[in-house]
């Protein structure tokens, strides 16, 4: 996993509520046995016509934010399926940040296993980066996860919360599998008592 | 000190190391896998060169991609589709997972299958690579949807990193009226509480209405507990699930069964538990509903009409102009005047014996209406069996509907079974997303018996006057 540390990137604003990972990556990208290739399909059924060719209206096809890095979504951004694809489409195209007021649980956690920040913020503050991202190119936002801020390019400045642990993890770009097998002796110790009290498990 | 909610006593059970943060390493006691999710887990358990820790935990069944008729276990024609199959069959072998290929009869949708098989019990932890996991929490057991990097982290440590979840009580008193089912709950709960209801929260059902649910209902309930938002849905295990359980094939038997429903009695939420959130529902208030738009939480008496956009506040106006235009619905058009194309009976919300009872009671003797499409596809091989030999199969052939093999099918239209763009349908699933059964396809989400209603009048209607 890439290191998540500072991010200077454009911000596509994207203010529908309720945004589903149906929406982020269509079921039909999800036959892949692999975790690479899927940003060209990133909003595949807003981005593209059924014959292939770009709606322009939608934001990612704007001129000003084909290169962006930073959503700025409405209220529950990654509702919906479990699919990791979701993540990693939005990685593949170039996604390393998402701000919205709230996530669902499953997607906000998919995005830490893949050094994408997903920051919650209240709904003022979101309000007025959504309204910076509409600038377009011009305006870049600055993301910092050690100082845990976010700048826009005015100067305007939020603090933000994340979980201590997975903040480690996103600044190092730890693998949770290796970390986690360090307490082996835990699990099995775990495993042992378990299996004498709940010997039917 | 405060008594403990279910939740808190699994998740007590299941703690193996806890870090000063409040991180915890959560013991994992069944991992079911699906061919969707998987394949980039056992590719990066290859890599890295590392083994499936618990592979006696661990069940595994295709169900996504699998064409729904005939002939499926020789050839599956779409390609990509084929190489997860064959992904997973082969990662079974290699790993020495329990498995059930789609030439089993005990293949089936991942959360029937694994409640059917008694690889589900009270107080377990469970995870699966896909949301609908919240289904087995009607056994009581912790269980709740993971990514693919999670899927990998608990075939490789049997554990999940997790934080608590906090407790939300959702409880349903009372008794349910007539052509009222467990469908009806729980899109009604979501209709109340909102897509995001439930984030940052396990929720446990309870009342008179959920205690008198069979365990198909149940699972029903807790099913959509995803769609609330919710980690998880929990219902405490009582004599219904006992029963549903016992003989079950992976059930503990004897002596050890004594010892596990000592311990399942104790699951129940203490009398002087602390609720981070209630909600709490009247049985007699909930009608048979319907979703209009395109968000699960889009939901509506049968008996009422099609929104305006300006009926809603902040963002949801925007999205509600999105769904009525994507729908093609206009504002006051009553619900019972939408006219529907095609009728999907299965999933695993309502793809259960109990639910394909439900409607073929309705549909009994009657016809679809003339050019409707209509399919009926079971939960498992079993559940098809089961329908079979109980008559309920010819009743759905005589009627009109096609009677297909057990999978995901059009719930999510991963298999040949899609919609077509402005197609109609009628869908006992669990989500109406756009494009989720199909590009430009309309879903309205509903209960089994109220499917079939639609499926014999070709439009939306109130079971109540059918049955």
């Amino acid at each position: 996993m890439d290191k998540f540390t500072t991010l200077t990137g454009i911000a596509a604003p994207m203010p529908l509520v309720n945004i589903d990972t149906d929406m982020i990556i269509p079921k039909q990208f999800l036959k892949t046995i692999k975790r690479s290739g899927l940003g060209k399909n990133l909003f595949d059924e807003m981005r593209f016509t059924q014959d292939g060719q770009e709606i322009p209206d939608f934001v990612l096809n704007q001129p000003a934010y084909r290169r962006a890095e930073i959503i700025v979504a409405g209220d529950n951004f990654g509702c919906g399926s479990s699919r990791e694809h979701a993540p990693w489409a939005l990685l593949d195209f170039g996604i390393r940040c998402v701000i919205s007021t709230s996530f669902a649980d499953i997607f906000f956690n998919n995005c830490f296993k893949n050094g994408i920040l997903p920051i919650v913020l209240p709904e003022e503050a979101v309000a007025v980066l959504m309204e910076d991202a509409r600038r377009g190119a011009n305006a870049r936002m600055t993301v910092n996860l050690e100082d845990q801020t976010v700048t826009t390019s005015d100067g305007k400045s939020y603090s933000f919360e994340v979980d201590a642990f997975r903040k480690h993890c996103l600044l190092n770009g730890l693998d949770d599998i290796g970390l986690t097998l360090e307490k082996v002796s835990a699990i099995d110790s775990f495993e042992k008592i378990a299996g004498q009290s709940r010997p039917w498990v | 000190m405060a008594g403990k909610t279910l939740y808190d006593k699994i998740w007590d059970a299941h703690v193996a190391d806890e870090q000063d943060d409040g991180t915890c390493l959560l013991y994992i006691d069944r991992h079911l896998v699906h061919e969707v999710t998987s394949p980039q887990a056992f590719e990066g358990l290859r890599i890295a060169g590392r083994k499936v820790r618990a592979p006696e935990k661990t069940i595994a069944v295709p169900d996504h991609n699998v064409p729904t008729t005939e002939g499926r276990d020789k050839h599956i024609d779409n390609e990509e589709s084929r190489i997860q199959v064959e992904a997973l069959d082969k990662n079974a072998r290699d790993f020495g997972i329990n498995y059930y290929p789609v030439s089993d009869i005990r293949q089936g949708i991942v959360h029937i299958v694994g409640p059917e098989q008694g690889w589900t019990l009270p107080g377990m932890t469970v995870v699966c690579g896909d949301s609908h996991t919240a289904t087995h929490g009607a056994f009581g057991a912790l269980a709740h949807g993971i990514g693919t990097s999670e899927v990998e982290h608990v075939l490789a440590t049997q554990t999940l990193i997790q934080k608590k979840s906090k407790n939300m009580k959702v409880e349903i008193t009372g008794k349910l009226r007539p052509g009222v089912t467990a469908k009806d709950i729980t899109l009604s709960v979501i209709g109340a509480t909102g897509t995001a209801g439930g984030t940052g929260y396990v929720i446990e059902y309870c009342g008179e209405a959920i205690r008198d649910l069979s365990m198909e209902g149940r699972m029903t309930v807790c099913n959509m507990a995803i769609e609330g938002g919710a980690r998880a849905g929990l219902i405490a295990p009582d004599e219904t699930t006992y029963a549903y359980v016992m003989g079950r094939p992976h059930a503990p038997k004897a002596a050890q069964w004594e010892a596990a429903l000592t311990w399942w009695k104790t699951l129940h939420s203490d009398d002087d538990a602390h609720w981070d959130k209630v909600v709490t529902l009247k049985g007699e208030d909930i009608a048979p509903v319907v979703t209009w738009g395109t968000s699960p939480e889009d939901v509506l008496p049968i008996t009422g009409a099609v929104p305006a956009a300006e009926d809603f506040k902040g963002g949801k106006v925007e999205a509600a102009a999105r769904s009525l235009d994507y729908m093609g619905l206009k504002p006051g058009t009553k619900l019972t005047d939408i006219k529907i194309d095609t009728v999907f009976i299965g999933s695993c919300t309502n793809g259960r014996i109990e639910d394909l009872r439900a409607a073929a009671a309705i549909l009994k003797g009657k016809k679809i209406k003339d050019g409707m499409r209509a399919m009926v596809v079971p939960g498992s091989g079993l559940v098809r069996a089961q329908a079979e030999e109980e008559g309920l199969a010819q009743i759905f052939i005589d009627a009109g509907f096609e009677w297909r093999l057990a999978g995901c099918s059009m719930c999510l239209a991963m298999n040949p079974d899609q919609l077509s763009p402005g197609e109609r349908c009628a869908a006992t699933s669990n989500r109406n997303f756009e494009g989720r059964q199909g590009r430009g396809g309309r879903t309205h989400l509903m209960s089994p018996a109220m499917a079939a209603a639609a499926a014999v009048t070709g439009h939306l209607t109130d079971v109540r006057e059918l049955m």
